[in-house]
């Protein structure tokens, strides 16, 4: 008997009790259908938290004011600013490891156009902004240092502030929005950007000029930067670097003595975002787990029914075994039925996990990554399942007495 | 069963030699067969005769390689087969015997055809050859249009003749049958007797011996 023919006859046994066969099949499906919609929705994250950090700027360092032992994170809110402006430029221009740095101040205001009103974020900065955060222009053109230094009305849109005061199709440059009643004249658009990691619209933005911003927008303290420092490493691998030279820099600029702590933070947004990406990964790897040990349930199922099977088939094994069928015939007869059911299972389970995750991914708003690894060691692992727990089944038949097996009821 | 048979012993295709088959049944033994000897030659057509549970399918199940004796010995064709291991017997039920049951023992939900095919899948007969010697074996029990036919869709009689067609397909040297007609109607009996001798007699192209 060739492996084609025993396969027909298992398929024909297992077509033969359909309802039962997918039934038993469903645990496998299941199993291997929650695997792979896991680990594509897990990978989905992890795509999305590189996505977000490097929507943020490539090699991002962030220095705030005030210290993380003191009040955590955050510590630096509402209390005085540590940080200069010379400070930021002491970064810019002494700090070997830093490719470029800027200062973004940011309030929520409303804005206007002739007929439109919108509130949204306004950004104080300096020319160096686009280049940090990798943002470039769809229209018009940045601001220079002369704007910054002249404190011009002048000011860059994000997309979305473009649709909802001037319309989507309608180019903005040369045109003139209020905002806290000022006039400034619109002189670019940025490049839409998207959703930033904390799920918030990048492209809800207005960019002017820090000194424009301290003097029209919200009063500043002169010397003191009420915001934060954004600065742009020489490389990914530097940004460790980068860090330590501008603690170095920042300790020796503000007198502290050795035992002080710092009175600034920096935070690394590539270690960030490695972390969280780490944090993605044990949790997706944990879901694997608890769905894998699914499969061993519906494994476990196969046997059972495999079981319920042979005793139901006791007499056709006796026939069989009547007419020259050897134990190792009986034996593959059954295991390759049920090698065929948690196959078949695994299969179904994958193109029903893909599709899983699709629907997961469009409701979550992720991108979904399958990963054709996963994917084959789900299968390779339900056909696994069918062998272990088809195999005691299926050498029960194959030990089957012909003569007792013939005269069962 | 006690009594021995034994008949002109020159070319013995059977032969049992002190056959004692007991069966243990928890503590108590029943002694079904009890030192049976018989020597059936080629070209024989024999009957066994007894009551019932005198042990006439024991010694069935035994000389057709089913079964084994308690003590004893049997040689088919020359050979000891009485310690065979059971895949060596699962070969000699394939190639030289042809059992024939009382209650048809076809599979279910099959046809005729694959019915009949099964003792060639498992001589591992390609499916072409398999499928023409199965076809050709139906249309001799006069079964040429149900090939398609399941065992359920088939009187008893047309089931017993796909059943004969089964034991002959792949040419044994023994066709062994099993009180063939218990449950059929007398009617019906001696058409199945009838095509058995026939069979036996014309058709198959060395026949060895029958026992029924
Ligand atoms: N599997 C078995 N277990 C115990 N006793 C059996 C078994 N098979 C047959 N017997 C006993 O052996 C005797 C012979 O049975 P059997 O060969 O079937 O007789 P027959 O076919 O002549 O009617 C009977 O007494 C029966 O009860
Ligand atoms: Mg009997």
């Amino acid at each position: 008997m060739n492996p084609a023919q025993t396969f027909r006859v298992a398929l024909r046994a297992l077509i033969r009790n359909k309802m039962r066969s997918f039934l038993t099949a469903l645990g496998v499906i299941i199993g291997v259908a929650a695997v792979i919609a896991m680990v594509a929705i897990g990978e989905g994250a992890k795509a999305r938290v590189a996505e977000s950090f490097s929507s943020m700027g490539s090699n991002l360092l962030i220095v705030m004011s005030g210290s993380t032992t003191r009040g955590g994170a955050f510590g630096g809110f509402g209390s005085m600013p540590t940080i200069t402006w010379d400070d930021l430029k002491a970064v810019q221009t002494e700090v070997p490891a830093v490719r470029t740095a800027t200062a973004e101040l940011r309030t929520t205001v409303q804005v206007q156009s002739e007929d439109q009103n919108w509130a949204t974020m306004v950004i104080g900065t300096t020319p160096e902004y686009f280049e940090v955060r990798s943002w470039s222009l769809a229209r018009g053109s940045g601001f220079t240092q002369s704007d910054v230094e002249g404190g011009n009305k002048v000011a860059i849109l994000g997309q979305t502030v473009v649709d909802k005061l001037f319309g989507s199709y309608s180019d903005p440059v040369g045109q003139s929005v209020r905002i806290k009643n000022v006039p400034f004249q619109v002189i670019g658009v940025l490049a839409k950007k998207g959703q930033s990691q904390m799920g918030q619209d990048n492209d809800d933005t207005l960019i002017i000029p820090q000194t424009t911003f301290q003097a029209k927008i919200r009063g500043g303290l002169q010397k003191y930067i009420q915001g934060i420092i954004m600065v742009s490493a020489v490389s990914t691998e530097d940004t460790p670097k980068a860090q330590t030279q501008i603690t170095d820099l920042l300790r020796d600029r503000h007198h502290l003595q050795a035992d002080a702590d710092n009175d600034f933070s920096i935070r690394n947004l590539t270690e960030l975002a490695s972390a969280m990406q780490a944090g993605v990964s044990t949790i997706t790897t944990l879901l694997a787990a608890i769905a894998a040990v699914s499969l061993l349930v519906g494994g476990i199922g196969i046997m059972n029914i495999m079981l319920v099977s042979v005793t139901e088939r006791t007499r056709e094994i006796g026939i069989r075994m009547a007419v020259g069928a050897k134990s190792r015939h009986i034996l593959a007869q059954f295991l390759v039925e049920a090698l065929v059911l948690s196959m078949a299972g695994g299969l179904i389970g994958v193109g029903l996990g893909v599709l899983a995750a699709q629907r997961l991914a469009s409701a979550f708003g992720w991108p979904m990554q399958i990963r054709l690894d996963i994917v084959l060691i789900s299968v390779i692992f339900s056909a696994l399942v069918g062998v272990v727990f088809g195999l005691y089944p299926a050498r029960k038949a194959s030990r089957l007495d012909p003569i007792e097996a013939l005269r069962f009821e | 069963m006690k009594k021995g048979i034994t008949m002109a012993a020159s070319e013995a295709i059977l032969r049992l030699e002190s056959v004692t088959k007991t069966y243990q049944m928890g503590d108590v033994s029943v002694p079904a067969l009890v030192e049976v000897s018989l020597t059936i030659d080629e070209g024989d057509f024999v009957a066994i005769m007894g009551a019932s549970g005198s042990g006439k399918s024991t010694l069935m199940n035994i000389l057709g390689c089913l079964d084994r004796p308690t003590s004893g010995r049997y040689f088919l064709a020359g050979r000891d087969v009485s310690r065979l291991d059971r895949d060596t017997l699962a070969e000699i039920r394939n190639h030289t015997i042809g059992f024939v049951f009382q209650n048809f023992n076809l599979l279910a939900r099959t046809s005729a055809l694959e019915n009949v095919e099964l003792p060639l899948v498992y001589g591992g007969l390609p499916t072409r050859d398999r499928q023409a010697r199965a076809r050709e074996a139906l249309a001799r029990v006069g079964l040429a249009d149900r090939v398609a036919h399941h065992s359920n869709q088939m009187s008893g009689g047309q089931q017993q003749r796909v059943a004969i067609a089964r034991a002959m397909v792949s040419q044994p040297k023994i066709i062994l049958a099993d009180e063939p007609t218990g449950n059929l109607d007398s009617r019906t009996s001696q058409e199945i007797i009838a095509l058995l001798q026939a069979q036996i007699g014309a058709q198959l192209p060395s026949p060895e011996a029958a026992i029924i």
